[in-house]
């Protein structure tokens, strides 16, 4: 893991806002934004360089709270708005952030094209294994038996495989993260960030509120037993045989970013006409 | 401009005879000797084989509408040709070109009275090597309508470089054939017009967008495909690239709707284009962007709906979803173009205003003007550049949503220091960060729509012509037909005007008011089953005493022919 | 929450730098700790935090002052020395265990457990150290942190444990999205 020994120039207060934080006191959000400001500070990006793309739900309520250009969009499509923004502003550093919902679920098909496409940008979602702004409904990832109003008894249905998805749609680069750890989280969230192409992080975060349950999670999380590989395949199966707690980078690829070739035009916009001349 | 100064001709073929591109070619030859047309087609549901019709219309002046009878009708074959009954009409006037081997003229057809001339088109290509009967037809066609064999062989010569020199050669020779066929027929047409001296162009409703929206600003479009539209992106991605930009392909069209906010709120202008069911899926997006203040172009061409629909067709039915689709009270900008050549004025205009006003703008075109190709005088070029108020050199506390006389807050662009701030669906402050508070709510409510509504959009918003008291109210491709209906009425004495409004949204009330005064009389003329636009007229205009209302649905286009007898059983 | 990947100490300048990291850090802790109380209508727990930040704010700015006259400069230092890659540095407070209706008891209950760590990391440090300049330090640290200790157990004597039903709301929760 690369070292943080340089003194950064910057310091993560300066890329928090004054924007009073709405989340329940206990959440592990908290600590997703202190990683975010410890990563960002550690980069020594400017703040007006960094966009922080979200959709709806507690974790992309983040956006404003920090002091970078923000995106606080719909549900379930911020993957395609950072897209949109990425490849026609290639010298940002755009950072998605996203909840178990909002991204597995009515996001899941962008989750999908995403990884696919492959576009430099980190996306990062905290994962609660749960719906906590709308109340407590089971998410792609909660368990079958975890018992909801909507889904009496549990859903009964296998959770997601977020990591193996992202590998199997042509994530660059896939790690596994837990909030109650914030500086190794801004560690991974570094290299996630400097990492070409499509990085995707999942942050276990706990809910204090729909799921005081995982709480556990402070005591179950521990380092991956082996180091990160670049065969996705291997990835896939360790990811598939662990128990859903190995912190750390789990894989990095060596995929080409995707970035169109923009810029300024390379002929008079009249010269389109000729399409149409008789 | 009346049905003797202008001549129709269709070209009927199925099962790969090749009846639209003899269509395209002629169309194309035409336009070189001076012409000015308008070509549509129908078809049937096959992919590849299916049975298909080209339609022309030539004039020596613009063509906005097809004829309501066509002077030559073309059969390669007849094989399932009943299905174009209803749109290809043929009277005693016509003249029918007939295969005998290509089975019977479809009963509407053969009872016209028209007068019917057998050639052997297929055996006639069947003789020549590699033989085409698209380009007997092109051929017989070309000798009906007095072009010169030598430009067209050149023409041919010059579309089909990319294949064998035998193939050309055997165009060539059908061509020459067909010549042949129709030498000894009658056929009585109107003056052929002298070369054109002005620049003319070939281009459909679809390509004529795209352009429009370049010339506007647009360098980034997202988009997934869709018919009829798909043809704007197919345009759009070898041009924007040259332009600089790029044209993605969406997942779908949440993703393409939602790319392009991505791609405006980094200071891009952009653009999608889709049909009634995309349009649909954007709509939450569209709020998002109105609520926001982000800058998009989204182009409806509409088709059959509702659902799945006719997406072969066209209709003007989703005026309701453009206009009032959005949850919320969203005022946002919704245009139409109404001919072919206004594809692009109205699209570049589209792109400017919303620029302008950091608003969505939906442009409503359709398939009927969205996939005709017209062959036009070169349009104009025009000043209306997107010009965004960006925020740049900010010193203090920035207010994305300040509100400013006019309504108009600057935009901060990612990478300007001390301008960051979230753009938000929810209600926010003028600072940017959410709220809830009433007073917060009006005002943001109030600087959206006072945004729009003070804006000065100057004399395009509509096209007013004529005096009369009674006025033909229309928008879109209707108002070509109803062009032409008033021309006809004028040679009766009947004097009418026309009222189409290009700007749909926002409302215009004391400017409609005002092209409205003195007309007792309004007939609306719409292609929606459920008068959508009769409607929304009721909803925020004042209409005369007296209201008439003819609107039919698709997938017929409505003839200039009905619109004329309208005006004419109301006369007073 | 563990020492187990404390920095390592190698001399007196990594002491005070680590030392001024655990406090400065604590510092933040709490006033973020404090913000979210304020936010949340628990003001009693707004106070106890923002004491807790202040006396930790006194504590910081000594170990600034002793390490200036032992011309050791913390804020250069404290970044390089001071990072503990996995889990958080020892007196780092776990904002995990806040909860909206805590009492003040919960709070010097969190404060406590920093405490402890910091003793706990201070002690190891003084026991393992081979310069005899760094042990003395180390042990002077300990002491600090020691009675930090006791003084939490004696606040913490003088409010009641919490009810049963400490975090119980009537209300549920609110969906704002």
């Amino acid at each position: 893991m690369e070292s943080l020994d340089t003194k950064p120039a910057r310091k993560p207060a300066e890329y928090r806002s004054d924007v009073t934080q709405i989340w329940c006191p206990g959440c592990g959000d908290y600590h997703v934004l202190m990683s975010f400001t410890r990563a960002f500070a550690a980069l020594g990006l400017p703040p007006e360089e960094i966009v922080v793309v979200s959709g709806i739900g507690c974790s992309s309520r983040i956006p404003a709270y920090t002091n970078c250009y923000g995106f606080h969009g719909v549900h379930g499509r911020s993957l395609a708005l950072a897209a949109g923004l990425k490849v026609t502003r290639p010298e940002l550093t755009v950072v998605v952030a996203s909840g178990d919902g909002d991204g597995y679920s009515i996001g899941g098909n962008h989750f999908l094209h995403a990884c696919r496409r492959n576009i430099d940008m980190t996306y990062v979602v905290m994962d609660n294994r749960v719906y906590g702004m709308t109340k407590g409904q089971p998410s792609p990832t909660t368990e079958p038996d975890f018992d909801t109003a909507l889904s009496p008894g549990g859903t009964g249905l296998r959770p997601f495989h977020p990591l193996v998805i992202a590998l199997a749609s042509g994530a660059n680069f896939v790690a596994r993260a837990f909030s109650g750890a914030p500086n190794e989280t801004a560690d991974i969230l570094v290299e996630a960030i400097r990492h070409p192409g499509f990085s995707f992080v999942e942050i276990l975060s706990p809910c204090v509120t729909f799921r005081p349950d995982e709480k556990e999670w402070k005591n179950l999380v521990h380092p991956a037993p082996v180091a990160p590989t670049s065969d996705p395949a291997k990835a896939a199966r360790r990811i598939m045989t662990d128990d859903g707690f190995n912190i750390g980078i789990l894989y990095r690829g060596d995929r080409e970013p995707y970035q169109p070739a923009i810029g300024p035009a390379r002929i008079d916009v009249s010269e389109l006409e000729k399409d149409f001349e008789l | 401009m009346d049905q003797r100064h202008s001549i129709g001709v269709a070209i009927v073929g199925s099962g790969g005879a090749g009846a639209l591109t003899a269509g395209n070619l002629l169309l194309e030859a035409a336009s070189a000797a001076g012409w000015q047309g308008l070509l549509t087609r129908t078809v049937g549901p096959q992919i590849r084989g299916g049975e298909a019709a080209a339609l022309l219309r030539l004039a020596i002046h613009p063509v906005a509408c097809m004829p309501d009878a066509y002077d030559l009708l073309i059969g390669i074959d007849w094989l399932n040709a009943h299905r174009f009954g209803a749109e290809i009409t043929v009277g005693p006037q016509s003249l029918v070109i007939s295969d005998p081997r290509g089975g019977d003229l479809p009963p509407p057809m053969a009872s016209a009275g028209a007068r019917v001339v057998e050639v052997p088109i297929k055996d006639t290509a069947k003789g020549i090597p590699d033989g085409r009967p698209n380009m007997v037809a092109l051929g017989i066609a070309g000798r009906l309508l007095g072009l010169d064999p030598d430009d067209l062989a050149a023409l041919i010569a010059a579309r089909l470089k990319d294949k064998s020199e035998a193939a050309i050669a055997a165009s060539c020779a059908g061509i020459e054939a067909g010549y042949a066929a129709a030498a000894d027929i009658a056929f009585d047409r109107p003056k052929p017009p002298k070369p054109a001296s002005t620049k003319r162009w070939l281009i459909s409703g679809n390509e004529a967008a795209a352009l429009g929206a370049i010339r506007g600003g647009v360098r980034f479009a997202a988009a997934y495909p869709i018919t009829p539209a798909t043809d704007i992106l197919e345009w759009l991605a070898p041009n924007l690239a040259k332009m600089g930009g790029v044209l993605l392909q969406a997942e779908d069209e949440l993703a393409a709707v939602n790319m392009i906010i991505g791609a405006s709120f980094g200071g891009t202008p952009a653009l999608t284009a889709t049909s009634g069911p995309g349009l649909s899926l954007m709509i939450e997006a569209l709020g998002l962007a109105t609520a926001a203040e982000i800058p998009i172009v989204v182009i409806d061409v509409m088709r059959g709906g509702p659902s799945t629909g006719i997406p072969t067709k066209s209709e003007q039915a989703d005026l309701n979803l453009a206009v009032y689709g959005l949850h919320g009270d969203a005022p946002h900008l919704v245009l139409a173009p109404q001919s072919v050549g206004d594809c692009l004025f109205t699209t570049q205009w589209a792109t400017y205003l919303a620029e302008t006003l950091q608003t969505p703008a939906i442009v409503l075109s359709d398939q009927f003007i969205g996939q005709a190709r017209a062959a036009i005088e070169r349009p104009a070029d025009l000043a209306f550049i997107g010009q965004r108020l960006e925020a740049r050199d900010i010193a203090g506390a920035y207010q994305r949503y300040a509100v400013a006389a006019g309504g108009i807050s600057p935009m901060a662009l990612p990478g300007t220091r001390g301008g960051q701030y979230t753009a938000d669906g929810l209600t926010h402050t003028p600072r940017g960060t959410p709220t809830s508070s009433a007073a917060d709510h009006h005002v943001q409510l109030d600087k959206r729509r006072d945004k729009l509504e003070g804006f000065a959009y100057g004399d395009h918003w509509a096209t007013i012509e004529g005096s009369g008291e009674l006025a033909v109210i229309t928008w879109g491709s209707l108002v070509g037909p109803v062009r032409e209906a008033i021309a006809r009425a004028a040679q009766d004495g009947i004097d009418v005007r026309l009222v189409a409004p290009r700007l749909l949204s926002l409302v215009q009330p004391a400017r409609f008011a005002a092209a409205l005064a003195g007309a007792k009389r309004a007939l609306v003329v719409e292609q929606s089953h459920g008068a959508q636009f009769h409607r929304y007229l009721r909803a925020h205009y004042d209409l005369p005493g007296a209201v008439k209302v003819l609107s039919r649905p698709g997938p017929l286009p409505i003839g200039p022919d009905k619109i004329h007898r309208a005006i004419v059983e109301w006369r007073q | 929450m563990s020492n187990a990947n404390a920095p390592k100490i190698s001399s007196v300048t990594d002491l005070y730098a680590v030392a001024y990291g655990i406090e400065a850090a604590a510092v933040e802790r709490y006033e973020l700790l404090a913000a979210q109380m304020e936010a949340h209508n628990n003001p009693d727990l707004v106070v106890i935090f923002l004491d807790l930040a202040r006396a930790e704010g006194i504590h910081r700015d000594e170990i600034a002052r002793l390490a200036e006259e032992a011309d050791v400069d913390v804020l250069a230092h404290a970044p390089r020395v001071g990072k503990w890659p996995k889990g958080e540095s020892a007196e780092e407070v776990d904002a995990g265990a806040a909860h909206y209706l805590m009492t003040p008891w919960h709070a010097l209950e969190l404060a406590l457990g920093g405490e402890e760590r910091a003793l706990d990391f201070f002690s190891s440090v003084a026991a393992s150290a081979k310069d005899p300049k760094v042990k003395k330090l180390a042990e002077d640290f300990m002491e600090e942190e020691a009675e930090h200790v006791n003084l939490v157990h004696r606040l913490m004597r003088r409010y009641p444990a919490p009810a049963e039903a400490w975090g119980h709301d009537l209300d549920g929760p609110v969906a704002q999205d």
